[in-house]
């Protein structure tokens, strides 16, 4: 038991203290949590865009068919389920070794690369969340809109999405959880985030059991943290639907 | 005001509207009556393009509507619309719910939008729900929201949809007083209603629909109480 512990002390002294390791620590999460919220930013941004296209397509009236929705549609679709289809790691090493393949392995490269891979990924994910969102809503808000003489985008923006949004926000929380765990496979692009850390660490110290834990000490905390900011956010969303 | 020439409607294979041709002249309040599943709604719809014809065609003053470029959001702008279940805007305060298209529509600044929202408002006797929200009015109070918001448009014209089918009893009325006044100050109308006693009382023309055509039309002295056709007889005879 006391030489347990005594190698428990010695795993805390390596991994945290020795060459200031901790550092590795600080700046995983700086990194993990840059490429989780930028990459949701964009996925959130062209998810609302593709869920557009996508439930603008299918709610055109019968005969009157735009041809260029039609074509954004389609490679809407076809986006989807390539994405959809292929493993994120798989994607993200295309994104790194063949598209990015001339690019320099700065940090600030590396990271661009992650936070454009995951923001692609997680949009076909946020489409379809808000597109289920989209179709929730009762179809007279639409017509209600187009009766006064707004446009079809104009309803969506003011009336449609605002209430798709919240209708999906317990979805897009857990996209947003699952994302900042998926991160972690950046490591095999180089990228120094929490778990290449707690990697380098290892190499360094021979020490796995005190980093690893440590690490998902961390991921857990973080996510604690987000459900329990997505709760609250709920809550007040609730309180504010004036029921 | 509107013409309707041969309008055809076919949903899939189902034939919904038969070759209807009408006119509604300006100032007319015509009411739409017969069974359910007749294309009263659909005919109605069809009237501000919510429903496309599968052919024939409208005329809104004079301006052909179903033409391949006409903008239908400018036309919209004139035809006021009411629904069965009101449909709100759920995520707008009622004052919101006016002024939305009006200002969004740079028809109004957001000044002139909230005074005529105000105005509105008194008018439907509901001064004290400007920030309210749907969810938190009774279905005659929406209702009576939903009539302002058509009006903040100026309409030359206003389809009513069923206005009063989906309330309680009890405030069937305060629906109704509304669209008997604005009835008088001379608004083009077509209402689709079961309420017979609005009928008779506002109407200045009844249609008798009954599978996508019109079977027979004419004051409501002549349909109540002389109606011709064995449809329209039958039909009065289960709703009178
Ligand atoms: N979007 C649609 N798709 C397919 N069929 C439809 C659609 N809308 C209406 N119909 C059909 O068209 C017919 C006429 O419907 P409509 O709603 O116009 O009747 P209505 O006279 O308004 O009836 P109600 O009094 O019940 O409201 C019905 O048989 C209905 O099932
Ligand atoms: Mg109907």
């Amino acid at each position: 038991m006391e030489k347990w512990f005594e190698s428990l002390k010695l795993g805390f002294y390596q991994t945290f203290i020795l060459d200031n390791n901790y550092q590795y620590f600080v700046k995983g999460i700086g990194v993990t949590l840059t490429v989780t919220i930028f990459a949701l930013i964009l996925g959130v941004a062209l998810g609302v865009v593709l869920a557009i296209i996508r439930s603008a397509h299918d709610q055109q009236a019968g005969k009157h068919k735009n041809p260029v929705l039609g074509i954004l549609n389609t490679l809407a679709k076809i986006y989807l389920t390539v994405i959809r289809g292929t493993p994120m790691m798989v994607q993200l090493l295309i994104m790194w070794f063949v598209v990015w393949a001339s690019a320099r392995s700065t940090d600030s490269n590396l990271i661009k690369c992650a936070i454009l891979t995951f923001g692609l990924n997680s949009a076909a994910y946020v489409a379809e969340i808000i597109r289920s969102g989209i179709m929730s809503i009762d179809a007279g808000q639409m017509e209600a809109g187009r009766s006064l003489g707004l446009s079809y985008y104009a309803t969506m923006k003011c009336i449609i999405i605002p209430q798709a949004f919240k209708n999906v926000l317990p979805a897009l929380g857990n996209e947003m959880i699952a994302l900042i765990k998926e991160t972690s496979i950046v490591t095999v692009i180089g990228l120094k985030d929490l778990t290449k850390g707690a990697m380098i660490i290892q190499g360094k110290t021979f020490q796995a059991f005190v980093p690893f834990i440590a690490i998902a000490a961390i991921y857990l905390f973080m996510v604690m943290m987000l459900t329990w900011m997505m709760g609250k956010l709920e809550r007040r969303m609730r309180a504010s639907d004036h029921r | 005001m509107i013409t309707v020439n041969h309008l055809t409607k076919v949903f899939e294979k189902h034939v919904v509207l038969k070759d209807i041709s009408e006119h509604i002249a300006p100032g007319e309040k015509v009411v739409i009556i017969g069974p359910s599943g007749s294309g009263k709604s659909t005919f109605l719809r069809c009237l501000n393009l919510l429903e496309y014809p599968t052919s024939g065609q409208i005329l809104f003053d004079g301006k052909d509507i179903t033409a391949p470029h006409t903008d239908i959001n400018e036309i919209r702008q004139h035809m006021g619309m009411v629904f069965q279940h009101f449909n709100l805007f759920q995520n707008l305060s009622i004052e919101e719910n006016l002024t939305l298209a009006p200002v969004r529509l740079k028809l109004m600044t957001k000044q002139e939008a909230h005074e005529e929202a105000m105005r509105l408002l008194k008018r439907v006797g509901l001064p004290d729900k400007a920030n309210a929200y749907p969810i938190q009015l009774s279905g005659g109070q929406k209702q009576r929201i939903a009539i302002a918001r058509a009006l903040m448009m100026k309409p030359k014209m206003m389809l009513f949809d069923e206005p009063t089918s989906a309330l309680d009893p009890e405030m069937v009325g305060e629906v109704l007083e509304i669209m008997k006044e604005v009835a008088d100050e001379g608004m083009t109308m077509a209402v689709v209603t079961h309420e017979m006693g609005f009928a008779r009382e506002v109407a200045t023309r009844v249609l008798f629909m009954d599978e996508g055509r019109i079977i027979e039309q004419g004051t409501p002295d002549e349909i109540f109480t002389n109606p011709k056709e064995e449809r329209t007889k039958n039909f009065l005879s289960k709703v009178l």
